[in-house]
């Protein structure tokens, strides 16, 4: 093998992820199933579309006004006639104010509707996806969907929505009214057009790329910022600072640079031009304009007033505003399609696990659990991970899990509680399949303990509540006591009431795990599944854990994944699983008699260190 | 926080800084000429029926026109450029700054904080030192001007057509103030729903283990309905001022007409008048936006300055020497070692290591056991006593130099989002593929690796495989085996994992720990038994010293400790070596052949060893 060098080429460009997507700018899929969720709200939203209409009408009949003003009053000396269209000018004023007043506060609301229901449409089916999903999907990924991508759809609906709506309204409008006025000045300025058309065409190409390139970009930095912050420690240990900046400067942060100089170049080219392209249209209008008032008609074959000119030049000005700010939409029309893409592949991952329809509560169990014939794959046609497994539990038992990592064990228990449903057999309490029974019904019924136990950031109360938000003080702490927690959790800042942080930071390891035990204690469950931890814990946690174990497990039917010798020998009977089956089944004595598998597993756990 | 600070990363742009005001400059001036061409167009061209006047006025505009959109354009890229610039620029210094800064303060600080000082707070000072200043100035300059100009025209019409705009600017300057606590709003309430969807995302096992879904979703709710009221609250205050603005605008026009006509003014000058005031409307407009981004800018470089002045208390003194190769002795001085605003955490420890010794550290959770090991790394300074390495005071030595030397394989194994490759020579990025190899196999990693599709080069973390904590800890091993440490710092606990990846892993610390000096935080009987020195700690202090051997029929703590934890593997592995004497012969009928641990063969079709997260799935 050739000693190549093993600093690969850095990365120029981000990785690549599902969030630079590049949407169409218009999908049409997308808007139909965005537009189904602004449906329930469509009589708001057309009562706010004439409010702004009525507000357009004030917003164009301005330069109209002003026209009279200039023609009939100032330029006649006729100060009554000026004050009148002042005033009418200043209504058309109030007009737009109330129409817009109106508009907004309806609109605001009928947004909000609109982002909220999808927002809530999102949560909701996470509610009903199967664990298999969250296994699969990044819980980064699940917050930007709903938190980030929700707001993009929410700037479009509320904002954009609006905004292009009163843009297309606005220009529809003010070319009405410049054709009143005079329709072959109005085709004059309308000669830059074209013109307009072909920058904006130019910009949109090129700004669709960039956006998508500065958007990758900043996703890029901030992975690496927050990758080196979580790393620091290892960063420093390793001595990589000076190499690590290098590769931030040139690499990460250079590339968000070299994308955003390119996008502002963009930017600073385009509006510029459209300016310019509108000083065209200005000098156009008042040269030949100017000449039609003075009576060299030309081309436009009649004579205008002052006033229309005056008009005219205002016109302009508000007509490229709409311009101007639609091809700025552009992005944000792109970004919610591509939004609205993610949003909807979410919602539309089917729910693997249903109730069936008509399913009945599990009645109260005895604890027998059988396991028939089971098989299980995670893809249709994939390797199966469990393979054809029988098992019948009496209830009481405790039943300690063994096998190396892959062995299945993990997907064994998750059966039970139907986190899975079988792919062949079935799995059967107390005689009745799983899959007959709501699943709230069998979770109630089963509890589970994992690994790492998961607290909520609420206070150590409501954590140990948690299966029963009604519970009483004392049901907690008879339940805290009972697994030996009452007296660390008296100990903290507010006791019961102490606040857990985020994932039960404040806790270590070992207090978790007892909080965790008193959970699923004060639940009762008639079935306990627990995922036993074996990192390092102090001594005098162990021993208390040792005995809350016991304490926990006395009186169900408990299936524990063992790590823990004394869990393992202790147990009614002990399971030994290898890919998918179950190659051995005994008590401890019995199969270390029997110099099989389980034998094996634990001369190699020690063999290595027994000298 | 003062305003020459803000303003200190444009220092190095100063030229374009002096094109970007200059350019702002010229376009203020050619938007002021427009109004004055328009005026005489109506009253040379069309009053005194001037034909030329009018051509003249047309090419004017033309001109203007290219000229603006030239100075436009400079304006705009120019402020744009300056604003990724220090964007730029201030992003470097601070990922510097942060990946140098010493743990204690890591320990304090929070990753989401240090990211937004990264992200918000530097957009928020780069724009407004790049393009908010400048709309400010803009402003500034265009209001003189035309103030200057319309005062020449008619003092009682300026004053009469300013009131509004007057007006407008306070309004505006209300907005600014009063939005900002609700954008604040907003994104609370946004923090609050992205937590909820984490926290449902992690605890998801929890929810469904307990049947909480109805629950949750009124957790869920709450923050929910909070960001759809402080939604609705910001968006109808923006519809009472947006057309207010606009309504504003229309009465300096009425204004100017009126009290034009009546102060008998020229129709040109009339309309020119309004013409200017309307060229100030749009910037007065952004006024309050601006001056509300100033504060943000100021409060944000605030917050960017605390992380960049923050000292980095573990430096290398200046002139310090490198530390030349180790032989690995490490000896403690009389050393006490408290955190910040903690009780001491480590006192008064004496102890030497000679080279290639294996000290084991026990002792319950809190004892010291961790902070020991920090220092030697020199991660924090003792507070009292030294810490010496060959006889070399570690703090007057170059940093690097004394880390360098220095492996550290701990409990969690940290990986990065990289290739696998790339982790493994994280320590050492020009180590050639048959070092790489060499690492990897003696870590007992090499096998697995192989028998991902890509092989090295395949990606860790959340766009690439998913690794478990064997496998991660592996190729931790590996990496630290790399940099070939004369001093080795590790956890020998292996949580989590199967009896068969935790002989594995065993096997790579055992190769990993040869010809070194190793500090192990203990867990394992084996370990402990074979260490040349136990210190055994509790509350910070070593409450007894010694070897395996000479401390176990010992009454005091280190019995205690062999009783409670270690005496179970021990009476374990006694059943075994019985079973073994009473029963020579060969293990008589197997279920199905096993395969012995040592020849780990890659198969990749098996789930050896990985997560049971189906990869193919997305």
């Amino acid at each position: 093998m050739t000693a190549k060098a093993a600093t690969p080429a850095k990365p120029k460009a981000p990785p690549p992820g599902d969030d630079d997507i590049l949407g169409k700018a218009y999908d049409p899929r997308i808007a139909r199933r965005l537009t189904a969720y602004v449906r329930p709200y469509a009589g708001r939203i057309g009562i706010a579309i004439l409010w702004m209409i009525a507000a357009m009408l004030g917003y164009i009949a301005g330069p109209y006004l002003i026209a009279i003003a200039i023609d009939e009053g100032i330029a006649q000396g006729d100060l009554g006639r000026t004050g009148q269209a002042v005033l009418l000018y200043l209504l058309a004023g109030v007009v737009f104010w109330i129409g817009t007043y109106v508009r907004v506060q309806i609109m605001a609301r009928a947004g909000q509707d609109v982002v909220y229901d999808l927002r809530r449409a999102l949560f909701d089916h996470m509610q009903r996806l199967s664990l298999g999903f969250f296994g699969r999907y990044a819980v980064g990924r699940l917050v930007s969907r709903v938190v980030n991508d929700v707001s993009v759809v929410r700037e479009m609906v509320v904002w954009a929505l609006v905004a292009v709506a009163r843009d297309f309204v606005d220009l529809f409008g003010i070319i009405v009214a410049m054709l009143l006025l005079n329709w072959r000045l109005s085709l004059l300025s309308f000669a830059v057009l074209p013109l307009m058309a072909i920058a904006t065409e130019l910009f949109r190409r090129q700004a669709r790329e960039s956006y998508r390139r500065v958007r990758s970009a900043v996703g890029w930095v901030n992975a690496v910022l927050n990758e080196n912050i979580v790393g620091v420690r290892v960063v420093q240990s390793f001595g990589r600072e000076d190499y690590n900046l290098g590769v931030f400067k040139r690499d990460v942060n250079g590339n968000l640079l070299r994308a955003s100089n390119w996008a502002s170049l963009l930017v600073s080219i385009f509006f510029p031009s459209v300016d310019l392209i509108g000083s065209f249209a200005l000098a156009l209008v008042l040269y030949i304009g100017g000449r039609a008032v003075l009576g060299e008609t030309g081309w436009l074959g009649v004579t205008i007033t002052p006033g229309t000119l005056v008009a005219f030049a205002l016109y302009i000005d508000r007509f490229f505003n709409p311009i101007r700010d639609l091809s700025q939409r552009y992005n944000a029309l792109q970004a919610t399609m591509a939004s609205g893409e993610r949003i909807f592949e979410l919602l539309d991952t089917p729910v693997e696990v249903p109730d069936r329809p008509g399913a009945r509560d599990l009645p109260t169990v005895v604890g027998e659990v059988e396991f028939d014939d089971v098989s299980f794959r995670y893809v249709p046609d994939g390797q199966p991970v469990l393979d054809h497994v029988n098992l019948r539990v009496v209830p009481g038992q405790t039943i300690a899990l063994v096998g190396e990592t892959g062995a299945g064990k993990s997907t064994f228990v998750k059966l039970i509680s139907r986190f899975y449903d079988a792919s062949e057999g079935a799995v059967r309490i107390d005689g009745v399949d799983v899959r007959a029974v709501t699943q709230e019904s069998l979770r109630r019924q089963t509890g589970v303990v994992l690994q790492d136990p998961f607290l909520f950031s609420g206070s150590v109360f409501s954590n140990i509540a948690y299966a029963h938000p009604g519970a009483t003080p004392e049901h907690v702490q008879r339940a805290a006591e009972a697994v030996g927690a009452h007296a660390f959790i008296e100990k903290l800042d507010k006791g019961y009431d102490t606040t857990v942080g985020e994932g039960g930071a404040i806790l270590s390891g070992g207090q978790r795990q007892l909080i965790s035990f008193a959970r699923a204690l004060l639940a009762d469950p008639r079935i306990l599944i627990l995922d036993e931890a074996t990192s390092s814990i102090d001594t005098q946690t162990e021993r208390i854990i040792q005995a809350a174990l016991e304490r926990l497990l006395s009186g169900r039917t408990a299936f524990v994944i063992a790590h823990r010798l004394s869990t393992i020998t202790r147990a009614d009977l002990i399971v030994v699983m290898d890919r998918g089956r179950i190659i051995e089944q005994g008590t401890h004595a019995q199969l270390l008699e029997r110099r099989g598998r389980y034998f094996d597993l634990y001369t190699m756990a020690f063999a290595g260190h027994a000298d | 926080m003062n305003l020459l600070r803000l303003f200190r990363p444009l220092r190095p742009y100063r030229l374009q800084v002096a094109a970007l005001v200059l350019s702002t400059a010229l376009l203020t001036l050619a938007s002021l000429w427009v109004p004055g061409i328009i005026q005489s167009v109506i009253d040379d061209g069309l009053g005194r029926r001037e034909p030329e006047a009018l051509t003249r006025a047309a090419l004017a505009i033309l001109a203007i026109g290219a000229l603006r959109a030239v100075f436009a354009f400079a304006r705009r890229y120019l402020g744009e450029w300056l604003v990724n610039r220090t964007g730029f620029d201030l992003r470097n210094a601070l990922y510097d700054k942060i990946q140098r800064l010493h743990f204690g303060y890591h320990d304090q600080a929070q990753t989401g904080q240090l990211m937004s000082r990264c992200t918000e707070d530097v957009s928020a000072v780069s724009r407004f030192i790049g393009q908010g200043a400048i709309d400010l100035l803009n402003v500034i300059m265009l209001l003189i001007g035309i103030l200057f100009l319309l005062v020449q025209q008619s003092l009682p019409l300026t004053l009469i057509g300013m009131l509004p705009l007057i007006v407008m600017t306070a309004v505006t300057m209300r907005l600014g103030r009063i939005a900002e606590p609700m954008f604040l709003r907003i994104d609370n309430a946004l923090g609050a729903v992205s937590s909820a969807v984490q926290e449902y995302a992690t605890g998801v096992q929890v929810v469904r283990a307990f049947a909480r879904e109805a629950d949750e979703a009124t957790r869920f709710d709450k923050p929910h309905r909070e960001l759809y009221d402080a939604r609705v609250t910001l968006v109808g205050t923006w519809g009472r001022y947006m057309p207010t603005f606009f309504l504003l605008i229309v009465a300096s026009t009425a204004l100017v007409l009126w009290f034009g006509a009546v102060l008998q003014l020229t129709l040109g000058e009339i309309v020119a008048f309004n013409a200017y005031l309307m060229l100030l409307a749009a910037p007065v407009q952004d006024l309050g936006f601006v001056v509300s981004s100033a504060s943000e800018a100021l409060a944000g470089a605030t917050r960017i300055y605390e992380v960049l002045d923050a000292p980095l208390v573990i430096e290398t003194q200046p002139d310090a020497p490198a530390l030349p190769p180790l032989s690995g002795r490490v000896t403690f001085e009389d050393v006490s070692f408290r955190y910040r605003g903690a009780g001491a955490a480590l006192s008064n420890i004496s102890f030497e290591a000679e080279p290639n010794q294996v000290i084991a550290l026990i002792g319950p959770t809190g004892s010291g056991k961790t902070s020991l090991v920090n220092l030697i790394p020199r991660f924090y300074d003792p507070s009292q006593g030294r810490v010496l390495a060959d006889g070399h005071d570690i703090r007057t030595v170059e940093l690097h130099s004394l880390r360098r030397q220095i492996g550290l394989v701990l409990q969690t194994s940290l990986l990065f989002s990289a290739t696998i490759r790339e982790n493994i020579a994280y320590g050492r990025p020009e180590a050639t593929d048959d070092e790489i190899f060499a690492a990897a196999r003696a870590a007992q990693a090499h096998d697995f690796i192989r028998s991902f599709p890509a092989g090295y080069d395949t990606e860790v973390g959340e766009r690439g495989v998913t690794l478990s904590g064997g496998q991660r800890q592996r190729i931790a091993i590996a990496r630290a085996l790399l940099t070939d440490p004369r001093i080795l710092i590790l956890d020998d606990a292996t949580s989590s994992v199967d009896m068969r990846t935790e002989y594995l892993i065993q096997k790579a610390l055992d190769t990993l720990m040869q010809g070194r000096t190793t500090f192990v935080i203990a867990q394992r009987l084996s370990t402990v038994r074979r260490a040349d020195l136990i210190l055994v700690l509790d509350g910070g202090r070593v409450v007894q010293r010694g070897t395996h051997a000479a401390m176990v029929d010992q009454p005091g703590p280190y019995q205690e400790i062999y009783n409670l934890q270690l005496k179970d593997q021990e009476q374990f592995q006694r059943e075994m070596l019985f079973l073994d004497s009473e029963e020579p012969e060969a293990p008589e009928a197997h279920t199905e052949p096993v395969p012995h641990p040592k020849a780990e063969r890659p198969d990749p079709t098996r789930a050896e060893d990985k997560p049971l997260k189906p990869s193919s799935v997305r």
